[in-house]
C-alpha cells in the first residue's frame, strides 16, 4: 500500500491534537463535576463557560443561546419534540424536507404517529429545497419548519436566508441542522433567520458525542431530558466537560480558519478533485449543487458498477470513501437522498462520496485521480453492463 | 464484516469474463435491486467444462458469483444443479446476514444457465424470465 489518504469528512474528522490537548486534564486532573462549588468544580465550571463563549462565537450568537447535547442526532431531536411539545397547542404540522438526515427525518416519523402533521418538502436534481415549495406549505397551524443548511451526502447547501425568512414573515420557527456546515461555511445567526441550529464537534475536528443546538433569546422549547437541571434545564445530566472543552477549542480554531479563509484550499482541491474524475471517468456525474455545494465535498455516481464494491476496492488502495450516507451502507436500499434528487436506483446504487479534509493535499487528491479510475475500469470489466474493449 | 476469504475472492475473483460461444447463459438478479449476476457455461457431454461470470453488485456479490463458478467447474449439469446458496455461504466462510441474498443469486445462477443450456438442447422453449423482486435484508 503506498498511501493513506482519508476522504470521508462527512463521516468524521479526526480530533485535532490542539483540541485533544486541551481536553486531556478534564479526565483526571481536572475532573471536577461543573455543579459542584468547591475549587474543583469551579474549574470544570469556568472551562464549560469558554467553551460556550467559543462555539457562540463562531455562529456569532450569544453563549446564553447555546446549549450542550450528547451529539447531532440528539440536539435534532431536542429541536424537533421540543418545539413540537412546546406548540402542540398552537398547532400540529411541521415541515421537512426529502433528503434530511435519518436524525431528523425518522424524528418527524415519529412525531407523525403522535399526531402530529408532517409535510416532505420535495427538492430539485440538486437536491436544492425551492422557496416556493416552502412558501406554499405553510398552513395556519404550521409550528416549525426544519431543513438542514447542507447535505451530507451531495453536499449540497439550501438557501438558507431565503427558507429563513419565509419562516419569519409567517411566523413558524425555522430549525436547521447544520451539522456538515458549521466550521466549514461562515454562518452569522444575527444576520440569517434561524431560530434553532444544530451542530456537531466531531464534523469540525472536535471529539464524538458532543454537538450543541442553539436557540434563539426568546424560543421556548420542552425538554426531553429531564434531571439536575443543567443546560438551562433543557438537557439535565452532568455535563460532558472533557467533550465540552474539545468542541470549544475545535470551534476556536475552525473560527480562525474561517477568518482567515483557510477554506479556500480545500475549496481549490475539491474543484481539482471534480473536475479530474469528470474528465477521466466515462459515464460519471457529478451529484449535488455544482457551485451551491461544501468547500470540502465531492460526490459521484457512476454508471454500471456499484458502491459497496468501489469504496472496498479504494480502502484496499488506502483510500477512505463512502457510498451514500455512512448510517445508510448497511441497508440495501439506496440513499434517500439519491432518489430524492430523481435518479433512478441502478444509477443511485453507484455512487461514491469522497469529502476532503483540512489537511488533504495536492498528492492525496493526485493519488486518487490516478487510482479511482483503474478501480472503476476494473469493476465495470467485471460488470454485465459495461463497456467492452 | 465479511471473512478474510470472501474479501480474497473479491479481490482477486476468479473466472471473470464470459464465454462466446456458450451453451448457457443465465441472467439472474436486477440492477434496481443493485444486483446483476450472468453465468455462462460451456458443456460437453453433461458436464461443465468451463464457467465464467459477470456481476454487478456489492462485494459479497461478487464473491458469490466467483464461489460458485469454482463450485461447479468440472460437475455434470446434475451436480451442478445441487450446489445450494448454503454450500456457496459455507466456502465463502459466512455471509453477513443482509447479504445472504447473493447467495441466493449464485445459486439461482447456475440454474438459469443450466435450464438456458436444457432448453436450447431440447429445443424447447422454457420460460426463465420470472420477474425477481429485490431481497430484503
Amino acid at each position: 500500500m503506498n498511501r493513506f489518504v482519508y476522504l470521508d469528512h462527512s463521516a468524521t474528522t479526526p480530533v485535532d491534537q490542539k483540541v485533544l490537548e486541551a481536553m486531556l486534564p478534564f479526565f483526571s486532573m481536572d475532573f471536577g463535576n461543573p455543579n459542584s462549588l468547591h475549587t474543583w468544580g469551579r474549574k470544570a465550571r469556568q472551562a464549560v463557560d469558554q467553551a460556550r463563549d467559543e462555539v457562540s462565537r463562531l455562529i456569532n450568537a450569544e453563549p446564553s443561546e447555546i446549549i450542550f447535547t450528547g451529539g447531532g442526532s440528539e440536539a435534532d431531536n431536542i429541536a424537533i419534540k421540543g418545539v413540537a411539545f412546546a406548540k402542540k397547542d398552537k398547532g400540529r404540522h411541521i415541515i421537512t424536507s426529502a433528503i434530511e438526515h435519518h436524525a431528523v427525518l425518522d424524528t418527524c416519523k415519529w412525531l407523525e404517529k403522535e399526531g402530529f402533521d408532517i409535510t416532505i418538502l420535495p427538492v430539485d436534481e440538486y437536491g436544492t429545497i425551492r422557496p416556493e415549495e416552502l412558501r406554499k406549505a405553510i398552513r395556519p397551524d404550521t409550528i416549525l419548519v426544519t431543513i438542514h443548511f447542507a447535505n451530507n451526502e451531495i453536499g449540497t447547501v439550501q438557501p438558507i436566508e431565503q427558507l429563513g425568512n419565509i419562516c419569519r414573515e409567517q411566523g413558524v420557527l425555522f430549525h436547521t441542522d447544520a451539522v456538515q456546515a458549521a466550521g466549514h461555511i461562515s454562518i452569522d445567526v444575527k444576520k440569517l433567520p434561524i431560530d434553532l441550529m444544530t451542530m456537531a464537534a466531531h464534523k469540525m475536528y472536535g471529539p464524538k458525542g458532543v454537538g450543541a443546538l442553539y436557540i434563539k433569546k426568546g424560543v421556548k422549547i420542552v425538554p426531553l431530558i429531564h434531571g439536575g437541571g443543567q443546560e438551562r434545564g433543557l438537557r439535565s445530566g452532568t455535563e460532558n466537560t472533557a467533550g465540552i472543552v474539545g468542541f470549544g477549542k475545535a470551534a476556536a480554531l475552525a473560527s480562525d480558519r474561517l477568518a482567515k479563509d483557510e477554506t479556500e484550499k480545500e475549496r481549490n482541491l475539491r474543484d481539482r478533485l471534480i473536475d479530474g474524475i469528470l474528465e477521466k471517468i466515462e459515464d460519471a456525474m457529478l451529484t449535488g449543487h455544482r457551485t451551491e455545494r461544501l468547500p470540502f465535498h465531492a460526490s459521484f455516481c457512476f454508471r454500471y458498477i456499484e458502491g459497496e464494491s468501489l469504496l472496498l476496492r479504494l480502502d484496499a488502495l488506502g483510500i477512505g470513501a463512502s457510498s451514500g450516507s455512512a448510517c445508510t451502507s448497511g441497508s440495501l436500499e439506496p440513499s434517500h437522498v439519491l432518489l430524492a434528487i430523481g435518479l433512478p436506483h441502478e444509477i443511485a446504487h453507484g455512487s461514491l462520496r469522497l469529502t476532503l479534509g483540512k489537511d488533504t493535499s495536492e498528492e492525496d487528491i493526485d493519488y486518487v485521480l490516478e487510482n479511482l479510475p483503474k478501480v472503476v475500469e476494473s469493476l465495470r470489466a467485471m460488470s454485465p453492463y459495461g463497456k467492452r474493449g | 464484516m465479511y471473512t478474510e476469504k470472501l474479501m480474497q475472492l473479491f479481490m482477486n475473483p476468479k473466472n471473470v469474463g464470459r464465454i462466446e460461444d456458450a451453451d448457457g447463459i443465465g441472467e439472474v438478479g436486477n440492477p434496481v435491486c443493485g444486483d446483476v449476476m450472468k453465468i455462462y457455461l460451456k458443456i460437453e457431454d453433461d458436464r461443465i467444462v468451463d464457467v465464467k461470470f459477470e456481476t454487478f453488485g456489492c462485494a459479497a456479490a461478487i464473491a458469490t458469483s466467483s464461489m460458485v463458478t469454482e463450485l461447479v467447474k468440472g460437475k455434470t449439469i446434475e451436480e451442478a444443479l445441487k450446489v445450494s446458496n448454503k454450500d456457496v455461504a459455507e466456502a465463502l466462510g459466512g455471509l453477513p446476514p443482509q447479504k445472504v441474498h447473493c447467495s441466493l443469486l449464485a445459486e439461482e445462477g447456475i440454474k438459469a444457465a443450466v435450464d438456458d443450456y436444457l432448453a436450447k438442447k431440447d429445443k424447447t422453449k422454457r420460460e426463465a424470465s420470472e420477474t425477481r423482486q429485490c431481497a430484503k435484508a
